[in-house]
């Protein structure tokens, strides 16, 4: 069985059309981002892990009702709380947020402040699931080790891209890498959900797949600006990238799907995650395509222009 | 030609049985059973999967530093007396500043005198200034002595928390130092539920110490004050009773007592709760060797005055001297029988060196973590059959090779994870998701080049290996740029994130091996049994 045989696109030729819808998606993202940062001061939405606070998973015997919760919560002096349900219909579970403590003291009184208002004012038996309390200061140390974390990462990436091809080709994989990041993190912002640790490891995830992607397409340049010499650049990318068309397509494919049955089976507990890798993969499948491939041909014109001699073709050779 | 293959068959099959033994070691049986107990012996699940509590805690250092400081004045004060040096007074001018010790009013005549006694005593692990123009000196601990304390403050909390946790009998709890440098402590205790009970054995370990009594009880902190004419000296401190202590009301009680105290936490050799004569809960308790030396120096020069017996910052009991005490004796109070036994167990595993804050606390209830174990099983294994069949359906023959280096893959990688005793978290799953992902993918460029080769009219065996050839290349810089990440992200993420880098890594690994080694074998095998002028299935 076959999908893509013989596949002849000229990928390269539509580039404005890959510029604009990267443009729209990357400019709705950063604006979402930056309206949720005038309401909220976060560009988006942090999980307890990471804005600081009390968050208690409780599950009721009887289906609970938001209201008689939130007067419940009133009647114990309680302000601020956030309730939500979660988990499917029929699991009674209900999700009731305090914001961030400013005093590390103050911290564990949330949670027994929202325990006891639940056992004094609302009349439905209920078991405590989950709690996460986190202190402002270790918050902000695990924002900021996971962002640094995740740019030396890049930065290691591009110096082996570097050794292995050409400086270019790290710079675009690593722009490409950042523009399905950039796009991931902007659906949270415009779905409105929460980022939290395990959605920094769909991050992650994400990053190496769809560098994975790009470093195929590129393998597939470099072996044939090496064959064929003669070949103008955008011609050789066309080609590879319809000669890697149906693996892209197929591996794209076959982990969209295993993350898309993570997204319907998964879970609550997962459903940030899956979020971030089904829209990750899409985005991150399209963009080894449609960014870090033109960038390379980009590039090349523009040194051409400068009256520079086009390099690229010299990629390092590959060693078997 | 054939090639022989026994040699590398038997490397995959020793590879398999390894690794097996690393995820299931020696079962008890071979039911289904007995081989998920044995599996779940080996492979360590994270608290978020598994239930538990999950705290970090921070180390006040600063008062490990002010406690010793605090003792260094009230030497450095005994030593000027017994060399009938002149001073005014010796205290710690900054409380924001601990490690310095200031001494004032020395006269201009003995200044070198109280140098060298500062120099002589004091040098190796203060730096003393001063003494020339207005009088007075500055002891100031030195950076690196301030650091050894600190750090070992924090090490000796870690022990002390994990006797503590020994006593509530969790296994396999975590208790190590966390983010280098913040004196942050984390504490993983699986299976437990009951946060409160944990932070009562771990925290209730304030500091219990018997420092003598100046004055009171008074009313309140101005009667205090007002008792000692206004101002606190510096080697005084105004300590609150509890509230049953004064007269059995909530009414307040204020005592002035000495900063330094006689004895302290870790000077305590063993404790045991027990009733007195009256009939009132107490707790006895023997002092080490040195400590009892020191009690009995100080309670044979004050029989008649009394001592306050101070506990997390509060008297808790205040006893006449009636004779000299050597290295026994007990304490009597309000307590309840919760409390003595609390008591005497924080004094048998010595006291906390300084107090702790919370940070961050989880708890997972064990509920939750099975749902999410359930849940994320299930999806995983829909997702890996869906790809596994979509693989046979594609490649026919060859998607039989590329499930079994799936399969191989995956048990590679439980095996590693048995082995290296290391935990699987949420994000480690995520990693062992990309991992499959990328071992399909290994195998798709293969068998597309493979497919392309055989296109292009060459025999099987030459579409073959020219199809691994070429696959190989790319495989390798896919792997290698992301295993350079993931062991970035080992060196410096946290918990999660380096759950993920680990799986990701060993995954990787185990993949190089499955899809480009294990693929090769099976193909190869499948040559030689081909008929000449047979095609490939792919």
């Amino acid at each position: 069985m076959e999908l893509f045989h013989s596949v002849n696109v000229d990928w390269l030729g539509k580039k404005w059309y890959f510029l604009l819808f990267s443009l729209i998606f990357s400019v709705a993202g950063i604006i979402s981002m930056g309206m949720h940062w005038a309401h909220t001061g976060s560009p988006v939405p942090l999980g307890v892990d990471f804005s600081g606070g009390t968050q208690v998973q409780v599950q009721f015997q009887r289906t609970p009702d938001i209201n008689s919760i939130r007067q419940a919560a009133d009647a114990a002096g309680i302000k601020d709380a956030k309730i939500q349900s979660f988990g499917a219909a029929g699991t009674n579970e209900l999700l009731i947020s305090l914001p961030e403590q400013t005093n590390e003291a103050a911290l564990d009184l949330g949670r027994q402040q929202i325990v006891d208002a639940l056992k004094a004012h609302y009349d439905n038996p209920f078991t405590v699931r989950n709690v996460q309390v986190v202190g402002p200061t270790v918050g902000k140390q695990l924002e900021r080790q996971a962002g640094l974390a995740t740019i030396y990462s890049l930065i290691g990436m591009l110096i082996y891209l570097w050794f292995r091809f050409q400086l270019i080709y790290g710079v675009a994989a690593v722009v490409a890498v950042f523009h399905d990041t950039l796009i991931t993190v902007g659906a949270f912002a415009l779905t409105n959900q929460e980022i939290s640790l395990t959605v920094i490891a769909a991050i992650l995830t994400l990053v190496g797949y769809s560098m994975n992607d790009t470093i195929v397409v590129f393998d597939r340049i470099r072996e044939n600006l090496r064959l064929s010499r003669r070949e103008s650049l955008p011609d050789v990318v066309n080609r590879s990238i319809n000669q890697t068309l149906s693996r892209t397509v197929l591996t794209s494919g076959l982990t969209f799907l295993t993350v898309l049955s993570l997204y319907i089976f998964g879970g609550q507990v997962l459903r940030g995650f899956s979020f971030a890798l089904v829209v990750g993969i899409l985005i991150g499948t399209y963009s080894s395509i449609a960014v870090a491939a033109p960038m390379l041909v980009a590039w090349q014109e523009w040194r051409a222009k400068r009256g520079k001699a086009a390099v690229l073709p010299a990629a390092k050779r590959a060693k078997v | 030609m054939k090639k022989n293959l026994n040699g590398k068959i038997a490397l995959i099959v020793a590879c398999l049985v390894v690794c097996l033994y690393g995820i299931f070691g020696v079962p008890s049986g071979i039911s289904g059973k007995a081989l998920t107990e044995a599996m779940t012996k080996r492979i360590h699940l994270g608290l978020d999967l598994k239930g538990g509590v999950h705290l970090i805690l921070q180390v006040v250092v600063s008062e490990a530093v002010s406690a010793e400081t605090d003792n260094t004045s009230a030497r450095i004060q005994q030593d000027l007396k017994a060399a009938h040096l002149t001073f005014s007074q010796v205290y710690k001018p900054d409380p924001a500043q601990p490690q310095s010790i200031r001494i004032e009013g020395t006269t201009p005549a003995q200044s070198s005198a109280v140098r060298s006694l500062l120099d002589n005593k004091y040098s190796n692990e203060y730096d003393v200034t001063g003494g020339s123009t207005d009088n007075s000196f500055t002891v100031t601990m030195k950076p690196p002595v301030v650091t050894a304390l600190e750090q070992k403050t924090v090490q000796q909390a870690i022990e002390t928390i994990r006797d503590r946790v020994d006593t509530l009998g969790v296994s396999e709890p975590v208790i190590q130092e966390y983010g280098l440098g913040r004196n942050e402590i984390l504490v993983e205790l699986p299976g437990i539920s009951d946060l409160d009970r944990v932070k009562t054995i771990i925290q209730s370990t304030a500091r219990l110490e018997i420092h003598a009594v100046v004055g009171g009880p008074y009313q309140d902190e101005q009667t205090a004050l007002a008792s000692v004419g206004g101002t606190l000296p510096p080697d005084e401190q105004l300590v609150h009773g509890s509230g049953a202590l004064a007269t059995g009301s909530d009414a307040d009680s204020v005592y002035v007592l000495q900063r330094v105290s006689i004895v302290a936490g870790s000077d305590f050799r063993s404790a045991d709760p027990g009733t007195d004569q009256n009939g009132l809960r107490n707790v006895r308790f023997t002092l080490t060797n040195e400590a009892g030396d020191r009690f009995y120096d100080y309670t044979s020069n004050n029989v008649g005055r009394s001592m306050a017996v101070v506990l997390g910052g509060r008297v808790r009991e205040v006893a006449n001297i009636k004779s000299a005490i050597r290295d026994s004796g007990e304490i009597t109070g309000s307590f309840s029988q919760d409390e003595v036994e609390v008591l005497s167990k924080m004094l048998r595993t010595g006291a906390l060196p300084a107090s702790l804050n919370y940070l961050e606390d989880r708890t997972v209830g064990a509920s939750l973590g099975a749902d999410s174990i359930r849940e994320g099983v299930t999806a995983a294994v829909v997702g890996v059959l869906v790809v596994m069949g979509f693989m046979l359906v594609y490649y026919r023959g060859a998607g039989i090779n590329a499930d079994l280096a799936l399969f191989l893959n995956l048990v590679i990688l439980l095996g590693f994870l048995g082995f290296s005793s290391a935990t699987l978290t949420l994000p480690g799953i995520a990693g062992v998701i990309l991992t499959i992902g990328m071992g399909v993918d290994s195998n798709v460029l293969i068998f597309e080049r493979i497919r392309e080769e055989v296109r292009a009219g060459k025999a099987p065996s030459a579409a073959v290996d020219q199809g691994f050839a070429h696959a190989w290349i790319t495989i390798v810089d896919t792997h290698v740029t992301t295993i350079v990440s993931a062991a970035i992200l080992f060196l410096f993420g946290t918990g999660p994130v380096k759950g993920f880098a680990v799986t990701l890594t060993f995954g990787l690994a185990a993949n190089l091996f499955t899809a480009v080694y294990v693929s090769r074998v099976i193909f190869d095998a499948h040559l030689n049994k081909m008929k000449p002028g047979e095609m490939v299935s792919i």
